[in-house]
């Protein structure tokens, strides 16, 4: 998996005249796709279209902890939630000051952030398989207190009375929060990128491949693993904010355990420790549902068999195949 | 507090306890002994459930139809290890959660398409309906305690097993060290393919005895599964005899949470923040004991690797 070519900014030789313009291309299609929506009569897709990007912002965050940082977590969901809730909640208890965007995401970040940094401390103790159950259980714990808020809906969950405001920005408008929900996913996988080419991300690798040996060589590990941890929370919270705009809903559900099960399945998808990773695994995860969901009912069988094969046949994920290309 | 309450906690505690031990025990060495991480091991469970009902329903008669599902329900065990999952053990923990997370996804999907929505009717049968006096004027339902009864037998046939018997042995080899078993000259594909049967047919058991009491339904294998893996950290994974303190332990303190912390609060707290806090520290409790049991010994209470 440590081959050059897989990781962002690791590249030794450079890459093939295409493969530097397919983001760029990727972003030309994105930025052209409410006008040509509406142009096709297909509104609907604008709205499917923001949450692949949510979705894949989440699975981005989740695939800087386990791509880069080796950290398999299964209660990544846990700042989803917290993001959704905290825009929820000040929405409900803030009338008008809670509904800024920039006042209310910020602090959705924050607050995931810091629920990163207890959960993480307490976490990052145990290794492997223990971690996979400890992340588990904290993110259980915390859905359970949604469970039981029932000042905020409770079990069913609460509807928002509208989006958050943005100064000059009409975010009830579809199109205008998917140009907001475009650039704040671009800004984050570009910062992402960033960060894994920068030496806090190479730090990281280095603790994925062999922790005794960077311990040895005197990095603090468990304070680099930390950091991760929180900086990769802070943009689930991000997501789970933007996610609850985009549904005018949040429920204990986003920190339903099988929530984190699908982002981990998207980062695996798309190709763990790439770059590119979470935002493929998630529009190929999303799409092929509403796809197969149009041809049948039990859809969930058809993606199910996909995964199976991805598994036997594409360990890499997609951008694997893709980097086999070259 | 009253001691008829406290009796009849205690009961319930045991008895959810020994259910999630069937379910954690075949985990614990799914897990331990061929480090596959299951997550499909609910589907089991909820497939043994399926059957019970139908094949009870088609056969006119509870005893008939538990048996038969049990068997059925390892025979897809098997048939799952030998055809797919054989060839994920060698994989990293990645693969194998992305391969059984389809398959929870495709079982559940099956099961709709087969049974419906609806939940499937699964009655207690006749006889046992009734209850038992446990102590004098405390009543307890029969049917229960037969699940404790069952539960006690399959725990003391299995410590026999594991403990007394040629696969046993082999099993704990397995789990201590699978190379040297390997090296040793085990047949590890069989002994492999039988351990998940076993884990399977347990599962069955469990779903089988407890669709009476929960709701035949999709999605209870996945409710079920996140508390078998509880069990099987705070137990240590590949021990048996760690699931069953471990299942007992979580059994008990689930069933004290619920019954005990709300009212408890009430006591204490404001009635605004204990109605509020109540349900939520109850339902949390067994994830605190998994955390406290970790913070203290990170590779769980019996740990098998040696």
């Amino acid at each position: 998996m440590e081959t050059s070519g897989t990781l962002p900014g690791a590249r030794l030789e450079r890459d093939a005249w295409w493969q530097r313009a397919a983001p760029l291309a990727a972003l030309a299609l994105l930025v052209a796709l409410p006008p040509l929506a509406n142009a096709c009569g297909q509104e609907f897709y604008i709205g499917f279209a923001s949450r692949v990007l949510i979705m894949g912002l989440f699975a981005t965050s989740l695939n800087l902890l386990v791509g880069t940082g080796g950290m398999v977590s299964l209660g990544h969901a846990a700042f989803f939630g917290c993001g959704a809730y905290v825009v929820g909640i000040l929405a409900t208890e803030w009338p008008g000051k809670g509904e800024l965007a920039l006042l209310a995401w910020p602090a959705a970040m924050a607050a995931s952030a810091a629920l990163a940094l207890l959960i993480g401390a307490i976490s990052l103790r145990t290794r492997g398989v223990y971690f996979i159950m400890i992340t588990l259980a904290f993110a259980q714990m915390l859905f359970y207190v949604a469970l039981t808020l029932k000042a905020y809906g409770g079990d069913d969950g609460m509807s928002l009375a509208r989006r958050s405001t943005l100064p000059g920005i009409d975010l009830a408008s579809d199109v205008s929060f998917y140009y907001v929900v475009l650039t704040l996913a671009a800004g984050s996988l570009l910062l992402s990128g960033r960060l894994a080419a920068a030496r806090f991300g190479r730090v990281l690798l280095g603790i994925k491949d062999n922790e005794a040996r960077m311990e040895s060589l005197g990095y603090p590990v468990y304070r680099y693993k930390l950091t991760a941890f929180v900086i990769s929370g802070a943009f689930a919270g991000l997501a789970g904010a933007l996610m609850a705009n985009q549904n005018s809903f949040f429920s204990p559900n986003m920190m339903h355990w099988e929530q984190s099960g699908i982002a981990l399945v998207m980062v695996i998808l798309g190709g763990l420790g790439n770059l590119w990773g979470g935002m493929a695994g998630a529009a190929v995860f999303l799409v092929l549902e509403e796809v197969l969901a149009a041809f049948t009912r039990h859809w969930a069988i058809g993606v199910g068999a996909i995964l199976l094969a991805v598994v036997f046949f594409a360990p890499r994920g997609i951008a694997g195949l893709w980097a086999q290309r070259r | 507090m009253t001691v008829v309450l406290f009796v009849e906690q205690c009961l319930n505690g045991i008895q959810f306890g020994l259910m999630l031990f069937l379910l954690a025990a075949g985990l614990t060495l799914v897990f331990g002994v061929m480090d596959l991480i299951n997550l499909a091991h609910g589907s089991l469970y909820m497939i043994g459930a399926y059957l019970t009902a139908t094949l009870t329903a088609a056969t006119g008669s509870f005893l008939l139809g538990l048996p038969l599902a049990v068997v059925a329900t390892a025979v897809i065990g098997m048939a799952l290890e030998a055809g797919l999952l054989r060839h994920l053990y060698r994989r990293d923990h990645l693969s194998q959660v992305l391969a059984t997370f389809a398959l929870i996804m495709i079982a559940n999907e099956a099961t709709r398409a087969i049974w419906g929505v609806q939940s499937l009717p699964l009655n207690v049968p006749d006889v046992l309906s009734g209850s038992v006096e446990v102590l004098p004027g405390v009543g307890y339902p029969a049917y229960r305690l037969l699940i404790i009864g069952v539960g006690t037998l399959v725990a003391l046939a299995l410590y026999v097993l594991v403990t007394r018997t040629r696969m046993g042995m082999l099993v704990r080899a397995g789990a201590s060290n699978r190379d040297m078993a390997t090296a040793m000259g085990t047949d590890i594909r069989r002994l492999f393919t039988l351990v998940f049967g076993i884990g399977a047919a347990l599962c069955a058991l469990a779903g089988a005895m407890l669709g009476p009491l929960l709701a035949v339904q999709v999605g209870m294998g996945e409710n079920i599964l996140i508390l078998a893996f509880v069990v099987v950290v705070i137990g240590g994974i590949g021990s048996v005899r760690g699931a069953f303190v471990g299942a007992l332990l979580v059994g008990i303190v689930d069933t004290f949470g619920r019954a005990f912390i709300p009212a408890t609060l009430r006591a204490f707290a404001p009635p605004a923040l204990a109605d509020a806090a109540g349900p939520s520290l109850a339902a949390i409790s067994i994830y605190l004991l998994m955390v406290m049991v970790l913070f203290w010994k990170p590779q769980g209470l019996f740990p098998a690797r040696g």
